[in-house]
């Protein structure tokens, strides 16, 4: 059975069609990229698959891990194992790092039917954790986003990641924003999350990323819909030839 | 921040709305109902007070006839029936206890119930490590246990109910009581002087610092009942006291008026922190009942030096209307006024605070944190007056406002008269909403709409609520959570 299963998905944002059609299916172990021109539903996909309110699906089915995504409330989805990381990430003023990862880790881990962590043991988990992608215990402290840099709410949504261990990750043009050093950090944080069971779904508009994290499959989304599939080379020939073809294609 | 995820933690597991709102079958003795001289000396007479202490509620009385019902506040109510009312309740229990042990244990399980530790081996056996609290436990119109007494009066610390203060420390009371707030001040602080049944006394000695937290818990329990408690602190020179107050009342449909007077008296470099996590019953989601939570609450910085610092964290009371002000006399003085006010369903409030500069180079600081949901309605009124004599007064005012859903208001009404060239005053105002970005945000990491929102507006009162004793901070950050349930979607 497959990880995550789209059939046939349409969906409108403000009674617009962004989705006209869309099949992707990934596996446990696989990771997935998705490439396209500006407009062509890149982000849409990962807020439908996340629950965004406002994010209307019209047809067609999404089946994670053989249960129904899209029946799921976006904190139940958050729960099962989905995990959005944000294009911008939102800043929370006033609350802690530290204590949002606990707040969101113990509700995960009470779906699970397991216990909380206490704020001792958390500092613990969640420094071995942070010391990887170069997150100090400063900015554990700091409220959520609030005055980071670019750099450091990308590598505070891939520590979230890694805290909260999901299934299936989204990253949506993770890369936004970063310069090359940022990248690698950000990029070696993900590599050391791939495993046999989690899926990856990496959103980008660039291929740049895609040199650190490498694909197993490279989708070509355009007007809502997966116009050309291939392996990790599609994403070095479409960073020579452009998205042209594509959008006269399907237009 | 471990006390944000643990206040969480017990949100989620509270599944009612109101959770004090039980009623306690104690039998009561009550004074007649309606409001008359006799009603004001069976009081007097109830408390086994001096003449001079009748003498001043039956002046207060005179008084207040002669008064208007104030008509200028934001949130109006319909007319309050005050012979409809009692004026006096208390648990009948014969003779005073004596010791805890005489208690009414009824009492003390209502005690338990709103999670106050009364018994002192309680408090002492609780968390390790913890501070302890000592309690003076007001029920309906009487205190019916102080603890820690014996302890503190070693140091010389009063503590104890005003009542037993007009017995037992006249000399003190004649000289403090109404000395900031006078009988005749206003309306609800006039009938409170006529006809107020307990409340708390507090005087620390030179240069004595109060080795533990004193708190009062207020309990209105019978029906029909206002309660007019009255509460008076006293910091001689040098000397420091925190101080906690909490309220709950049981839930029902009428509306109880809630009209406390508190005076706080601070001598030459000392200092008064008094905090108030206030849960009166807010009334139904249509507005059915509650508290309507009129109080006079002020300070005098008499002394140089000197400063009062008021925290308050307002989730209850169906209204709330309240100021709780500093008078800066004394040179140097500093006033602080901490304020969280969270209005849900059909909640009104009209609150904030005064800042009176008299002193030179007096300085006060106004932190308010208005959130207002569902039809809720919230007035931030403030006054910073700097008066000629005072030199280099500084005052800084913050009022920041939260919007959760669109048929909620918010209002910010500030007061700014300087008589002085040199002072500075500063005052910023901001008001906002709770993004769908950050709601969603905190969804997709897993958390439920309930605690999402509690986590972002405990981080939006997170300067206030820091201010807050440590004990009572957990206590405020789920009442945060609990007050704000069903708000969203």
């Amino acid at each position: 059975m497959a990880l995550l299963e789209i059939k046939n998905l349409h969906a409108t944002v403000d009674d617009k069609p962004i989705l006209n059609g869309l099949d992707l299916t990934i596996g446990g172990g696989e990771v997935h990229a998705i490439m396209g021109p500006n407009g062509s539903g890149k982000s849409t996909l990962s807020y439908v698959l996340s629950g965004r309110e406002g994010y209307v699906v019209t047809e067609g089915e999404v089946l994670f891990d053989g249960k129904n995504l899209l029946e799921m409330e976006a904190d139940e989805r958050a729960r099962e194992g989905v995990f959005l990381a944000f294009q911008y990430p939102v800043e929370i003023p006033g609350v802690t790092s530290i204590t949002f990862l606990r707040t969101a880790v113990n509700a995960v881990r009470k779906h699970h039917g397991e216990s909380p962590f206490d704020a001792m043991d958390f500092v613990k988990y969640i420094r071995e954790k942070a010391s990887g992608l170069n997150v100090s215990d400063d900015m554990l402290k700091r409220a959520v986003n609030t005055g980071f840099s670019g750099g450091e709410k990308k590598r505070m949504e891939i520590l979230q990641m890694s805290a909260l261990d999901p299934k299936l990750a989204i990253l949506d043009e993770t890369d936004s924003g970063l310069d090359i050093d940022a990248l690698k950090i950000v990029a070696d944080g993900v590599n050391a999350m791939r495993s046999d069971e989690r899926g990856l779904l990496v959103i980008t508009h660039y291929q740049r990323l895609l040199d650190y994290i490498v694909p197993d499959h490279v989708h070509v989304l355009a007007k809502g819909r997966i116009v050309k599939s291939g392996g990790k080379d599609l994403a070095v020939e479409l960073e020579k030839t452009g998205y042209a073809e594509f959008l006269e294609d399907a237009a | 921040m471990a006390a944000d995820a643990e206040a969480l933690e017990q949100v989620r597991t509270i599944g009612e709305q109101y959770k004090y709102g039980f009623v306690t079958d104690i039998e009561s003795e009550f004074a007649p109902k309606g409001l008359n001289e006799d009603i004001v000396r069976f009081i007097s007479k109830k408390k086994e007070e001096p003449e001079w202490m009748l003498e001043w509620r039956l002046k207060a009385y005179r008084h207040w006839l002669t008064m208007e019902e104030p008509k200028w506040q934001k949130p109006q109510y319909p007319a309050i029936d005050y012979q409809d009312s009692y004026y006096y309740a208390a648990p009948k229990s014969g003779d005073k206890p004596k010791s805890l042990d005489e208690v009414d244990p009824q009492l003390l399980e209502v005690y338990e119930k709103l999670g106050i530790p009364l018994r002192e081996q309680e408090v002492l056996a609780g968390v390790e490590g913890a501070p302890a609290i000592a309690v003076d436990a007001v029920f309906d119109s009487v205190s019916v246990a102080t603890t820690y007494k014996a302890k503190l009066e070693e140091q010389g610390i009063i503590f104890c109910s005003i009542s037993e203060a007009v017995r037992e420390h006249p000399e003190l009371v004649k000289q403090y009581l109404g000395s900031v707030v006078p009988y005749s001040d206003n309306y609800f602080a006039t009938l409170n002087s006529a006809v107020f049944t307990d409340g708390s006394f507090v005087y620390i000695p030179k240069g004595k610092r109060c080795p533990m937290e004193l708190s009062t818990y207020f309990r209105i329990n019978a029906e029909n009942t206002g309660q007019f408690e009255r509460t008076l602190i006293i910091a001689d020179e040098g000397s420091y006291v925190s101080y906690l107050e909490g309220c709950t009342a049981p839930q029902r449909d009428e509306n109880q008026l809630h009209a406390a007077v508190v005076e706080l008296v601070t001598l030459d470099d000392a200092e008064i922190k008094y905090s108030t996590v206030q849960n009166w019953y807010p009334g139904d989601e249509t507005g059915k009942g509650g508290i309507y939570n009129f109080v006079t609450k002020r300070a005098a910085c008499r002394g140089k030096n000197s400063k009062v610092s008021w925290t308050q964290v307002e989730t209850g009371s169906a209204i709330t209307w309240k100021y709780p002000s500093c008078i800066l006399q004394g040179d140097n003085s500093v006033g602080e006024f901490y304020s969280v006010a969270i209005t849900n369903n059909a909640q009104l409030a009209d609150t904030g605070t005064k800042m009176i500069h008299i002193g030179k180079n007096t300085r006060s600081r106004i932190i308010s944190k208005g959130i207002s949901a569902g039809n809720a309605d919230q007035t931030y009124r403030g006054l910073v007056r700097v008066q000629r004599g005072a030199n280099g007064a500084r005052n800084y005012t913050q009022c920041d406002s939260l919007l959760i859903g669109d048929k909620c208001g918010a209002h910010t009404v500030p007061y700014i008269e300087s008589q002085n060239p040199s002072a500075q005053v500063e005052h910023e105002a901001t008001t906002s909403r709770i993004g769908d970005d950050q709601l969603f945000y905190c969804r997709q990491r897993g958390m439920d709409e309930e605690e999402a929102v509690a986590l972002i507006v405990n981080g939006f009162c997170k300067e206030v609520m820091q201010t807050l004793p440590m004990e009572f901070a957990v206590e405020a950050q789920k009442l945060v959570g609990i007050s704000l349930e069903g708000s969203v979607g």
